[in-house]
């Protein structure tokens, strides 16, 4: 059985069923992501003394990867973009940095990680060192999962494009609006985590 | 499929947020170098935050020409996730004494 309104608009939401699911799915994660960002706020305020977050963590790495992940959300919607101007090509371009990007982020992440398990900086050390590594895991994994979805709109999954142009955009709409989601995330981490 | 004019005046729009996104990215890091009372830091760091993520949710997620659905679901979502940030400051000033 076929999925029903992929592209065209359902009569009672407006939206195709596509659009509705990710924002939907989406409103999940502002609530996965808020009950931790509310134990950190409850870890923090109850605690007798709080490290500064440059004090134990790398900025200058951490940067990067806000400029990285800012960057790959432009690609991103670039992508989309070029799927709207009917240029394939740019697509595939823009896609591909976007995947491109993920990997330097985690690459990025994995020297940061290195860096504080080889000087015993680890979750059980201490309650900041716990919630830094709970949150930057999770959006770590929120990462990977926005890769495999991008890699695969990016691989096998273009072949829709020949078939079924228009939804093979709303696709990449949806995959897009979930990166730029992890993008968002990350906004609020760096300054939370890094820099107070 | 989009007219190519609005996709190439939403385009200059991506580049346009995304300078000032890496703008911003600078003024938070510097910012954080004046070293400011926690209080101070905290409310400049989320001002400057909120305003990044709210120009990724507006223009790269598209919320500023969305359907009014999405925004009822959001509206629903914020108030939620505005309770839970606030669960522990009530349980932080309204403390269980003997």
């Amino acid at each position: 059985m076929e999925i029903p309104y992929t592209v065209a608009e359902r009569p009672d939401t407006g939206l195709n069923n596509g659009k509705i699911g990710i924002w939907l799915f989406l409103a999940s994660e502002v609530m996965l992501f808020g009950a931790l960002f509310a134990s950190y706020i409850m870890l923090r305020i109850g605690a007798v003394e709080w490290p500064r977050g440059d004090t134990i963590l790398n900025v200058p790495l951490a940067t990067i990867n806000t400029i990285v992940l800012i960057s790959s959300s432009v690609t991103m919607v670039m992508a989309w973009a070029s799927l709207k101007r009917n240029d394939f090509g740019k697509f595939r371009l823009f896609q591909a940095l976007t995947v491109l990007a993920g990997f330097g982020f985690l690459t990025i992440k994995y020297f940061e990680y290195s860096a504080k398990f080889h000087h015993g900086l680890l979750p059980s050390k201490n309650t900041f060192l716990a919630i830094y590594f709970t949150l930057t895991g999770l959006h770590g994994l929120h990462v990977i999962g926005g890769m495999a979805v991008n890699g695969y709109l990016l691989g096998p999954g273009s072949k829709l494009w020949k078939t079924d142009p228009e939804h093979f955009t709303n696709r990449v709409e949806n995959s897009g609006l979930f990166w730029h989601f992890v993008d968002l995330v990350w906004i609020f981490l760096f300054p939370v985590l890094y820099l107070l | 499929m989009g007219d190519h004019h609005d996709i190439d005046r939403q385009v200059r729009t991506y580049i346009f947020v995304f300078v000032t996104l890496m703008a911003l990215t600078i003024v938070t890091v510097a910012i954080s170098r004046l070293h400011l009372p926690v209080h101070a830091a905290v409310a400049v760091a989320l001002v400057v935050a909120t305003i990044k993520g709210t120009l990724v949710a507006s223009y790269f997620m598209h919320l500023i020409s969305e359907r009014k659905l999405i925004y009822w679901v959001l509206a629903f979502t914020v108030s939620c996730f505005i309770a839970v940030l606030f669960l522990p400051l009530w349980s932080h000033f309204d403390p269980i004494t003997n």
